[in-house]
């Protein structure tokens, strides 16, 4: 068997951002196009700041707006995979690390994620 | 101004920043800050939400390509991202606290300060020969140089550690990448080859960036309104940027470009201290 080489790990890593991106575009262009057909012709004002409502403010709350089929909830959840993709990349890297068998570099991967955690959940 | 007209107008004018900011090196948040802010009013806590997430997108985009080069380090840049991502989490918890005047104030110096920082020049950095052997943490590495692989090692770690939870702290506080400051602590700090600064400096933005993203999210800076044109049109602006760069000489644009950013610099701060913002 051939050993699990630190370039075929970073071209792995370069597709799995990459295709993070083109998904999350995707979905955010289909959404923007429904926001604009939707709500193209009301008026939203962005100069005094108030907070967007709550079920835009978290990924259950999200997730209820696209199944409502609502557009801004559309480009709410692509932004949550556009979140997603650097998490990913570093859920690849402790897989990568491990098969590389370079315990250090799976520790401080697994330090990064903890990081990352702690900014998604919902408690900071 | 309905949604429909705000939306094409912020989309070109982020396809404008996103291009200015890949030829100039410093990114597409720095520039699309000011221009939502002061041309299009937009409040200074929307703005930053939305760029942040513009700074993922481009970030990710472009770290495919270079993570193929060859050039960027992902192991030293993992090692990194701890600072970063810690100082990114502090940044994005504290930005609720810090007046908006005063965010545009440090945008604004943020602006100007980057204009100093080596944003392109040719590849040096502490190149060994013969390569030393991997040591246990292995901050070294190779890159593809025109006669065969160059090897080089980081030095003064700590230093390095630091700037980046600093380029961190003010990536939170204002959703931008600060590619800048990361690519001064790779560079100049310890001492890492140029081309593998910048390219590895990218490599990390996307996650600096999520670490803040998530606190954004949930307490309301990211508008869906805001965030799509500004994302699609940075993104769209830096690809076309990247290609440029690949095929021209822009050395002009990017001279006039920089004359551009030194002037938003001062507009911001100038707002920031008139409490415009």
């Amino acid at each position: 068997m051939s050993e699990y080489s630190e370039h075929r790990m970073e071209s792995e890593m370069g597709v799995l951002l990459r295709a993070g991106v083109i998904v999350a575009c995707s979905i955010m262009l289909v959404g923007g196009v429904l926001y604009l057909l939707q709500q193209g012709a009301a008026h939203e004002s962005y100069q005094a700041f108030r907070g967007e409502p709550a079920p835009l403010r978290s990924v259950s709350g999200i997730w209820r707006e696209v199944l409502a089929g609502n557009a801004r909830g559309l480009i709410q959840f692509s932004v949550l995979v556009l979140i997603a993709t650097p998490v990913l990349r570093v859920v690849f890297a402790v897989y990568g690390f491990t098969r590389q068998k370079q315990w250090m570099y799976v520790a401080i991967s697994l330090v990064v994620l903890v990081l990352l955690a702690v900014g998604l959940s919902e408690h900071v | 101004m309905t949604n429909a007209l705000f939306s094409g107008l912020v989309l070109g004018g982020s396809v404008i920043a996103g291009f200015v900011g890949s030829l100039t090196g410093l990114g597409g948040g720095v520039v699309i800050l000011p221009l939502l802010t002061v041309a299009f009013g937009v409040n200074m806590r929307y703005a930053v939400g939305a760029s942040l997430i513009s700074v993922i997108a481009t970030s990710s985009g472009s770290a495919a390509a270079y993570v193929r080069d060859g050039f960027s380090n992902v192991r030293i840049g993992m090692m990194l991202e701890i600072a970063t991502a810690a100082g990114a989490l502090g940044g994005a918890a504290l930005a609720a606290y810090v007046p908006t005047s005063k965010l545009a104030i440090l945008l604004g110096l943020v602006l100007i300060g980057s204009l100093f920082a080596p944003v392109n020049r040719e590849t040096h950095g502490a190149q060994l020969s013969p390569p030393e052997p991997a040591t246990a943490g292995r901050l070294s590495g190779t890159y593809p140089g025109p006669e065969g692989p160059v090897h080089y090692a980081a030095r003064r770690v700590p230093l390095g550690f630091g700037m980046m939870g600093m380029a961190g702290l003010l990536s939170g506080l204002l959703g931008i990448g600060s590619g800048a400051v990361k690519v001064l602590a790779m560079d100049l700090a310890m001492g890492l080859p140029f081309k593998v600064s910048t390219t590895t400096s990218n490599f990390m933005i996307g996650v600096t960036a999520a670490a803040s993203a998530g606190i954004y999210l949930h307490r309301g800076y990211i508008d869906p309104g805001l965030a799509m044109p500004v994302t699609l049109g940075v993104t769209a602006g830096s690809l076309t940027g990247a290609m440029l760069l690949k095929n021209a000489d822009v050395h002009l644009l990017r001279l006039f470009f920089r004359a551009v950013i030194f002037a938003l610099g001062v507009e911001m701060i100038y707002n920031g201290w008139a409490g415009r913002i």
